[in-house]
């Protein structure tokens, strides 16, 4: 992931298309829709379920099946690998508050860059809402590593 | 057998009001999405990192510093999410779409969403998806505490009689 990977000519074209797609997903499963999201999250409409886990199933075969083919990926030379993140306490606490909002809300980050393709316009609350806690937490922790604690807080 | 067969039908009829056709079709190009850069670059790409690596450019911040070599990708990424579902709204929608979910249940589920996908390491893509198709068990604690608490959430939510 360092800066090295963009020198290709490819990559940041690469990761548009992708994105494309992943937002092209987005807007057709209607998950862009805040309302559709809630009616999943209060029982009355659980198709959400294949989203995620249609997803899941495509990129558990992609992450998988890739590597019986080829050991690196042709735009950055990075080796396939899984790059699993630890579990602590911190995903149980910020899945938690990310719960709350995400319940609260019917929105979530991809969902809600999605949601201004559709031209959700008022999802730019939710949006600089998201900036807003992003900055509340990294400050919070970026003081909090600079003063005596020990710097644990990265991950 | 017709009659058991015809209540499992009542049964999805009720639970998939909807049909999960555009449901599943979505999740497809979701995760086709997510292979696409994984397969060219080794990248599992998640959506809410791009918050704190946004930020880096205003904010000299350590913690958000720390995501300085993928910030310039993050924004193309995300620009890519708004096309891609533009693309669909010009071809499958009737105009624009807006929610009628009030502005400041988006804002403070917004603030707690920064809030929590950046302490909890992910959000429903990059734990979720990502996650999930990697077989992480950090990213299935991840993926079943926040659908317990949104789904609790979203019940108490609609409890209150807080519509839309």
């Amino acid at each position: 992931m360092s800066a090295d990977h963009e020198q290709h000519p490819l990559f940041l074209p690469l990761v548009f298309v992708g994105g494309l797609i992943f937002g092209f997903g987005l807007g057709f499963s209607h998950m862009a829709q805040p309302e559709v999201v809630l009616s999943f999250l209060q029982f009355q409409d659980l198709g959400l379920l294949f989203v995620m886990f249609g997803a899941a199933i495509v990129t558990g075969i992609t992450f998988f099946g890739v590597k019986l083919v080829r050991n690196d990926a042709p735009l950055t030379g990075a080796t396939y690998g899984r790059r699993l993140k630890t579990l602590d306490k911190n995903v149980v606490i910020g899945g938690g508050i990310f719960g709350v909002g995400w319940g609260l809300s019917g929105i979530c980050p991809g969902a809600a860059y999605a949601s201004l393709g559709i031209g959700n316009y008022p999802i730019l609350t939710g949006i600089v809402g998201m900036f807003l806690g992003a900055y509340i937490q990294g400050f919070w922790r970026s003081t909090r590593a600079d003063s005596s604690t020990p710097a644990t807080t990265a991950d | 057998m017709t009659a058991t067969a015809a209540i499992v039908v009542a049964m999805l009829a009720e639970l998939f009001p909807n049909g999960i056709s555009h449901y599943a079709i979505g999740g497809l190009f979701v995760g086709l999405g997510v292979a696409v850069i994984y397969l060219g670059t080794g990248i599992p790409a998640g959506a809410s990192t791009f918050l704190e690596s946004t930020l880096s450019y205003g904010s000299s911040l350590s913690r958000f510093q720390q995501y300085r070599p993928s910030r310039d990708w993050r924004v193309v990424f995300t620009v890519g999410i708004v096309a891609g579902a533009a693309v669909y709204a010009l071809a499958f929608q009737d105009g624009i779409w807006t929610t009628d979910v009030q502005w400041w249940r988006l804002f403070v589920g917004g603030i707690l969403i920064g809030i929590g996908t950046r302490v909890g390491k992910g959000c429903t893509s990059g734990h979720g998806v990502c996650g999930v198709g990697s077989v992480s068990s950090a990213s299935f604690v991840g993926v079943a505490t926040f659908l317990l608490i949104a789904i609790g959430t979203a019940q108490l939510v609609q409890a209150v009689g807080v519509v839309p």
